[in-house]
């Protein structure tokens, strides 16, 4: 049987023993590494009997607040990968000079940096953006869930059903070698044959569907389930720049999904989109691909904004200033932000009108920014400021995105931008904005949003180490990519020939090490946290005086949120309410109707990860298997009626009175 | 989907105004919908098929405008829109979208229309087809 190629073939695709990376030391190290960690955790949750919590309390869990709290978990997992293939990066650039190859072999370092950029945008950017909307959205708008539970759990395990295949392509096969947009021709089936590409379009594609859904989600959740009396210029920064950012995802996410259709006809059925010849234009995935990509940069960076604007209000113990010019900045950035993509491929060959149009629009969009930064060094003004941790990632970011903005409005003159175009200065600009407006953004949102989470702070010292090391570590590894990109040195090298740059590359890696120890701080900021968590221990449900509405529950909220809607007079609801002398309700409390656990959302997004699987490896009998089993799962899913059930009267009653004697202990 | 009508009774606690919301139509509305969508599609087929139009261009040009209006058909008559429908929303988030898709659209056209401006002259298109270096 096992000699028939034919029927092998059909079984197992373009799947056979050679695609396992036996020949790549690196990786086989790593997945020896990977399958003993595996067995231990999974060894763990078996020993401690968990696999029954892990399902019933979050697996299936449709409570926005643990999806939040699993999105978040999803990306730091994946920041650690990410991560690695930096420091893979910067180790190989240190030492691959003249006669030294490094250790990576270029198809393997093509690799890495795909993998890093993939991986970094899509699998720890957005999972913290989402999970940080998650989680406090519902709870800054006085709701006691999103608009669609269950749609929020598929979403959820769509992204992560994205991330595993992404994943896979490590230890079966390979990834794209193309970089993290796979520009055709490179990407094309003549000049990539391998299944690396493939990993990279089903990986997106199953983690779209995630990021669109939740986006809907979303925007349903603030435009309808706002507390009444929240009017929409009521609403806090966050919730504002939340809303914004999901607009922007249903918009811009059907391009991406679009373009990268179109990318796969050409690889699957042999369409010409995007080939060479028979009338194909691979530019014309670069125009459409940058219509997802520039929106998706605003996408990212506007939720970071608006955590600035709750901890500078909240750390400055002031009202934010000028709130209706945020709001309004935050709008006009949302549509500018279709209004610039062309300034990533100034260099294609447009005319000066085009150039001249998009070099515009982009100094232009710097100008609503700018008044966001205004506004929050006002809001300190003459402020008590208090230097928690968020405070500082907040400060680390005003002075780090500043440059970055700088840098960006540079390399949006046309004429500059043809001498810094795919250079190492465009890398240190944009890991400029990234790190220090989306990470630091939420890093800090992570550790202001903790408390509200677990019940407990997050231990002070490994955070301040944490922000410092993050903070001096950027500076020290990309301040000489600036100035390797003004002496004109492209990205994406594994090797070069002159000496004399070594040394910028060496102090680069030096920055690396630093940023590692940043995240190995924050790490441990957790792990102490918890070892110390009555210490750190909220009982209030407001550690930090805050203003908005997540800050008038416990921490950890139960389950239904509030047990009664919260109504809302006035801009900063906590804040006012706290003025006027607020008194909690202890009595009256009614039974809560909430949505009800399912275990849908997992099973399908583990058809479409097997589905994804098939498809990369060409398996076509398994795709079709899975593909009518995933339709098959959603239509039965429909007919579930089953799926709400009321908190009892008595349950809220037990919850409430705990807090109320804990509120009074504290005022005792 | 059909989590819709659940999730919103999901929230049954909070005090939502569902008198707002977009009607659901008659039998009336839902019938010329339906004679006005069949007619505009039978037009295109009959353009093309008789061949009535003489100029190939003109013939596509009256299919594209003609899909525009069944789209438009489709938003009032099946999709129930009009501008006071869901506290105005649905009309906001329409107009959004036609300003995203004509920003895309026309700048798509406009981007790729310039596509070789800063090349070559031997350099064009036509000439890397049948030349090495494409």
């Amino acid at each position: 049987m096992f000699s028939n190629p034919d029927l092998l073939h059909f079984i197992f695709g373009r799947l056979s023993l050679d695609s396992l990376p036996f020949h790549e030391p690196i990786l086989v190290v790593t997945f020896a590494a990977v399958v003993l960690g595996g067995l231990v955790v999974f060894g763990a949750v078996t020993y401690f009997k968990l696999w029954g919590y892990l399902w019933n309390e979050w697996i299936t869990s449709i409570d926005h607040k643990k999806i939040g709290i699993m999105y978040i978990i999803l990306a730091l997992v994946m920041l650690l990968r990410g991560f690695a293939d930096a420091i893979m990066m910067r180790l190989q650039q240190a030492i691959s000079f003249g006669d030294a190859a490094g250790y990576l072999p270029p198809h393997h370092y093509d690799q890495i940096f795909t993998a890093h950029g993939v991986i970094m945008i899509f699998f720890v950017a957005m999972p913290l953006v989402t999970g940080l909307m998650n989680f406090v959205v519902p709870l800054q708008i006085g709701a006691r869930d999103v608009a669609f539970p269950f749609l929020n759990n598929f979403s959820f395990w769509m992204t992560t059903a994205g991330a595993i295949t992404l994943m896979m392509s490590m230890f079966i096969g390979e990834f794209a070698r193309t970089g993290w947009l796979a520009y055709p021709p490179l990407s094309d089936i003549v000049y990539s044959p391998g299944v690396g590409v493939d990993y990279y379009i089903w990986a997106l594609q199953i983690a779209g569907v995630g990021t669109l859904l939740s986006g809907v989600n979303l925007i349903v959740t603030i435009v309808k389930m706002r507390a009444p009396g929240m009017s929409m210029m009521k609403m806090p920064v966050f919730t504002w720049t939340a809303l914004c950012t999901n607009i922007l995802i249903v918009a811009a996410f059907p391009v991406l999904t679009a373009v990268l259709v179109l990318l796969s006809l050409d690889r699957y059925v042999g369409t010409n989109f995007f080939t060479n010849d028979l009338g194909g234009n691979a530019m014309m995935y670069v125009n459409l691909i940058w219509i997802w990509g520039h929106p998706e940069v605003y996408i990212l960076v506007l939720p970071a904004f608006g955590v600035f604007s709750e901890v500078v209000s909240t750390f400055s113990r002031k009202r934010l200033f000028g709130y209706s010019s945020m709001v309004y900045a935050t709008i006009v950035i949302t549509i500018l932000s279709y209004l610039v993509w062309l300034h990533h491929f100034f260099t294609m060959g447009s005319g000066a009108s085009v150039n001249a149009f998009f070099g515009i629009t982009t100094m232009i969009i710097s100008i609503p920014t700018g008044a966001k930064m205004f506004n929050w060094l006002f809001t300190m003004y003459k402020g008590r400021i208090k230097f928690d941790v968020p405070m500082l990632w907040t400060l680390g970011f005003m002075l780090t995105f500043v440059i970055g903005g700088m840098t960006g409005v540079m390399l949006a003159v046309p004429p500059a931008d043809f001498v810094l175009h795919n250079s190492l200065f465009l890398i240190a600009h944009f890991h400029n904005v990234i790190i220090g407006g989306v990470v630091f953004g939420m890093f800090a949102g992570i550790v202001y949003w903790f408390p509200k989470a677990f019940g407990y702070k997050l231990d002070p010292f490994w955070g301040k180490m944490s922000f410092w090391f993050w903070l001096v570590g950027f500076y020290v590894a990309f301040m000489p990519l600036y100035v390797l990109g003004l002496m004109g040195v492209t990205r994406r090298m594994s090797h070069f020939d002159d000496s004399s740059l070594q040394i910028w590359f060496v102090v680069a890696a030096f920055g690396a090490v630093l940023i590692a120890i940043g995240i190995g701080s924050f790490l441990m900021s957790v792990v102490v946290a918890f070892l110390k968590r009555d210490q750190l221990r909220d009982e209030t449900g407001d550690p930090w005086d805050a203003r908005t509405l997540e800050w008038s529950t416990s921490s950890p909220p139960p389950a239904y949120n509030f047990a009664f809607t919260p109504v809302v007079h006035d801009l900063d609801a906590w804040a006012d309410m706290k003025k006027r002398g607020f008194v909690r309700p202890t009595s009256g409390f009614i039974d809560i109707h909430m949505p009800k656990n399912t275990g849908a959302g997992a099973i399908l997004a583990g058809l479409s990860l097997v589905l994804g699987f098939a498809m990369v490896w060409h398996i076509w009998w398994l795709a079709a298997v899975s593909f009518i089993a995933l339709i098959g799962v959603a239509i039965a899913h429909t007919f579930n009626y089953n799926r709400d059930y009321h908190i009892p009267a008595g349950e809220v009653i037990a919850t409430e009175d705990e807090r109320t004697v804990l509120l009074a202990k504290q005022q005792a | 989907m059909s989590t819709h009508s659940h999730a919103h009774d999901d929230h049954a606690g909070h005090d939502h105004d569902h008198g707002d919301g977009a009607s659901h139509g008659t039998f009336n509305s839902y019938l010329i919908g339906f004679i006005l969508s069949v007619i505009l599609t039978a037009i295109p087929f009959w353009l093309v098929m008789e061949g009535v139009l003489d100029s190939k261009v003109a013939t596509a040009a009256w299919i594209m405008g003609l899909a525009v209006v069944q789209i438009v058909v489709h938003m009032i008559y099946f999709l129930h829109m009009n501008s006071k429908s869901e506290g105005g929303w649905n009309m906001l988030a329409l107009i959004f979208t036609l300003v995203i898709v004509a920003i895309a659209i026309s700048g798509s056209l406009w981007v790729m229309y310039h596509l070789n401006t800063n090349m070559m002259p031997q350099m064009h298109p036509e000439m890397l087809r049948s030349g090495g270096l494409g």
